[in-house]
């Protein structure tokens, strides 16, 4: 057991590295890369898929296209290792391993980086590494220094099979929604510096990251269609806590701290679909919703586990 | 403004999407103060620390209901107007869907090529022929069809808005079994030390919380008996102490003549009899006593509850012996493994009784038990007592108390567990409801919404030209893909002539 710990470390560290080697292959990218004037000269104001193309294959040259390919493959090896990590870690303490929070983390980073290696299968994502890996680092920093805890058994409470069904939807829907978020975020830049341009003003420093982005409104479109395939799994999650609940609590909602976030994310949410079906409420005002929706799962994941006392303290953290 | 034409606006507002959109917002920021402060629903004992402890804002607080969010007039206020607004809403929806389903679809439009996706080619077949063969071959892919002279006109995706409907009217229903639910039910706790038994009557209840229309004559006749209650902890590591299982073994009768059944009442595995659900919720220590006043008579010989203060369980409790005279009275801590270091008091260091001991404190006077106000069994009134010394006791050891004033023998202890009895006649259809929620709002979120049309127009030199459009109401992807199929069924009525 000793030897999956140490393995389970050593992973750990290793994908700290790599990560970080690849952050700065990111940014490699951002400087080196070639700005085209094309899109944001000021002449195309209607955004159609065709010229983002366009656009990110204009930047497809020499150092900015291999740091991009070297970014790509390190996300892909650290997912991996990650993964291998988390299957270490389960099979020495002979469990599913989500049990505490520095187990939740490690799942929970692997994934954010399994949803966009996936998502990155059929559509060019390089752009939105940086974005995605930052958290995922941030993430994994926190787990194996604060939140570390030894390998061991579960709680009474948790000895059951909804642990797999209930945590296991969760763990896949904060992964989602975190690849969501950072679109809506990049949404927000690249609908800024459109609209800078699109009034006759210089974009700045926001022009230059937008302009290796796609287009805002396929940003848009992106980041909807992830929020609405996994709000029916959200639900889902909160649903089998809710069974779950019954037959250890003996009531299916008592308003638990925890569930009460879980319901309060369910309803941002809630409020981000029917915003995008508003007048007036699409675009910016959709992204700042769906920004709110992450920072209550932030919320629901850091501030509830370990600062306010309730029935979900399952954190592992002393 | 007439008084009805002010009202008809007021209603067109309430079920408007801003406002629906604003209300969701006041009801998830309504939820946030349920979480911070602590509840009286769950933890009544730390609502009253806090309001002592914040001698001016607590009060305050208390006003505002802060202490009782989910239960409070303002938070019933939002869901239910949230809810009129859904009802608002959903039900003309209702209406149109059914006369959606009842019109076909729409006739083809001039100019296929200004749609979406479009894709054209030359056939010789002609075409009303044609047409309705392709018309049959789209409506066995599952297309509603309407053929024209030329033309056929193809959507799918109707249960998109049947799933909408679905998701929303489930949370209606799901509000109302959630309210019904705890009206006609209860909920009870009861402390049991093994050895012990509960029958199902209202005296034996330690709480009893019954709904507004929950009469105690109809709860059910069963009994149970704890033969047992088993924890293990673990030992060692960076959780040492931590619970790793417990169990309670219960013999169970579902009524005064039924066989008793040995049953195992586990934290995931609660005793389900007669619509009431047994859960283990937690346990603790129960000393024994043998307490003898001066002239030798027992006066009190049983296992007193102590309370768990901490997860290393240091249990404190209370014995009073009212039959003594002068009325004698103990108090103090169980220890199930004392610790070897004094400096913050008698504290145990692990949760298994691996070295058990009791400190005590014996007091003589008047327990207060016939002054007519109810006491805590937790507590001792010592107003009116005079303390006569304190001890430690190891099981099995006496404590002759000072001046011959009796003597306090640790005769062993037992554990004890604490049930919640539960009772909820709303859950299975809340379940129901939630499931069917989840399917409404999958087939809701995931169901594209399409439209395709097919034309023929003759050409007078007899190449014919065949037009596909498509058109998608929705944002999902794969109008594209949906298109090729039914082009590539279409091209087998009418294949594609080589250009020369």
């Amino acid at each position: 057991m000793t030897g999956f710990v140490l393995a389970m470390v050593v992973f750990a560290v290793s994908l700290s590295k790599s990560r970080r080697l690849e952050t700065l292959e990111d940014s490699v990218l951002r400087t080196n890369s070639v700005s085209p004037a094309a899109r944001l000269g000021g002449t195309a104001t209607l955004e159609q898929s065709s010229v983002s193309t366009a656009v990110v294959d204009g930047q497809e040259r020499g150092a900015g296209r291999r740091a991009g390919n070297i970014g790509m493959s390190l996300t892909w090896l650290s997912m991996f290792l990650l993964g291998a990590a988390l299957a270490s870690r389960g099979l020495s303490a002979h469990r599913l391993p989500w049990g505490n929070m520095y187990e939740f983390s490690l799942a929970a980073g692997f994934s954010v980086s399994c949803a966009y290696c996936v998502l990155s299968l059929k559509r060019d994502l390089r752009w939105l590494g940086l974005f995605t890996v930052v958290p995922v680092l941030l993430d994994l920093g926190l787990a194996t220094t604060v939140l570390y805890t030894d390998s061991e058994e579960l709680v009474p409470a948790l000895h059951s099979y909804w642990l797999a069904i209930h945590v296991t939807a969760a763990i896949i829907c904060v992964g989602a929604f975190t690849v969501g978020a950072a679109l809506s975020a990049l949404y927000l830049v690249a609908e800024r510096a459109e609209s800078r341009i699109e009034a006759g003003q210089d974009a700045g420093r926001i022009g230059t990251l937008a302009k290796r982005l796609p287009a805002a409104d396929r940003l848009d479109l992106m980041a909807y269609r992830i929020h609405a395939f996994m709000f029916p799994l959200w639900t889902f999650a909160v649903i089998a806590g809710a069974i779950w609940a019954e037959a250890a609590w003996g009531r299916y909602w008592g308003w638990d701290p925890k569930e009460t976030w879980a319901f309060i994310t369910w309803v941002i949410y809630a409020a981000y679909l029917h915003a995008r079906v508003t007048v007036g409420w699409r675009g910016r005002k959709a992204a700042y919703i769906a920004l709110a929706g992450i920072s209550a799962i932030m919320v629901n994941y850091f501030v509830v586990n370990i600062i306010i006392p309730g029935l979900h303290s399952y954190s592992g953290v002393k | 403004m007439s008084v009805l034409a002010w009202l008809r606006w007021l209603w067109r507002q309430l079920t408007s999407m801003r406002i629906a959109l604003f209300l969701l917002f006041l009801l998830a920021l309504a939820s946030v103060p349920g979480s911070l402060f602590p509840q009286r629903g769950t933890a009544p004992a730390k609502v009253s620390q806090y309001i002592q402890a914040h001698p001016k804002a607590g009060p305050l607080l208390d006003r505002f209901h802060m202490f009782d969010v989910f239960a409070s007039p303002w938070f019933a206020a939002i869901y239910l107007l949230l809810f009129i607004s859904l009802a608002g809403c959903v039900i003309p929806r209702l209406v149109d869907y059914w006369n959606e389903l009842r019109r076909e679809p729409p006739v083809a439009p001039k100019n296929l090529s200004r749609l979406g996706v479009y894709e054209s080619w030359i056939s010789t077949a002609e075409p009303t022929g044609a047409v309705t063969e392709a018309a049959l071959l789209w409506r066995k892919k599952g297309w509603r069809v309407r053929t024209g002279a030329d033309y056929v006109s193809a959507e799918r995706g109707y249960f998109r808005e049947f799933g909408n409907l679905l998701f929303h009217l489930s949370l209606l229903v799901l509000l109302v079994a959630v309210g019904v639910g705890s009206s006609y039910g209860f909920r009870g706790t009861v402390i049991v030390r093994e050895g012990y038994g509960f029958a199902d009557n209202i005296t034996q209840y330690d709480s009893f919380t019954p709904g507004r229309a929950y009469s105690v004559s109809s709860l059910p006749p069963f009994s149970f008996t704890l033969t047992k209650f088993h924890a293990a902890y673990q030992i060692g590591g960076m959780q040492a102490g931590a619970a790793r299982e417990f169990h309670a073994n219960v013999l169970v009768k579902s009524s005064p003549n039924a066989q008793a059944k040995s049953v195992r009442v586990e934290v995931n595995e609660p005793l389900r009899v007669d619509d009431v659900t047994v859960y283990l919720v937690g346990h603790g220590y129960s000393p024994e006593f043998t307490i003898r006043d001066s002239k030798g008579n027992v006066v009190w010989k049983d296992a007193a509850v102590f309370l768990p203060q901490d997860s290393n369980f240091t249990s404190n409790g209370v014995v009073k012996a009212p039959d003594s005279v002068p009325q004698l009275g103990l108090q103090g801590y169980f220890l199930p493994t004392v610790t070897s270091d004094f400096s913050m008091g008698p504290r145990s260091v692990f949760p298994a009784p691996n070295d058990p001991k009791v400190f005590l404190s014996a007091w003589q006077g008047d327990l207060g038990l016939d002054n007519g106000t109810p006491q805590s069994v937790y507590r001792l009134d010592t107003t009116k007592m005079k303390r006569l010394g304190i001890e430690e006791l190891s099981p099995g050891q006496k404590w002759v108390l000072p001046k011959g004033q009796g003597v306090v023998e640790f005769t062993g202890y037992r554990q004890w567990a604490a049930f919640t009895l539960a009772h909820d006649p709303g859950k299975g259809w809340a379940l129901v409801c939630a499931i069917l929620a989840i399917a409404g709002l999958s087939m809701s979120l995931l169901i594209p919404r399409r439209r395709v049309w097919l034309r023929i127009t003759q050409d007078a030199q007899g190449g014919n030209l065949c037009e596909v459009g498509g058109l998608a109401k929705t944002q999902a992807p794969g109008l594209p893909a949906d298109v090729s199929r039914l082009v590539g069924l279409a091209k087998q009525i009418a294949p594609e002539v080589p250009s020369d």
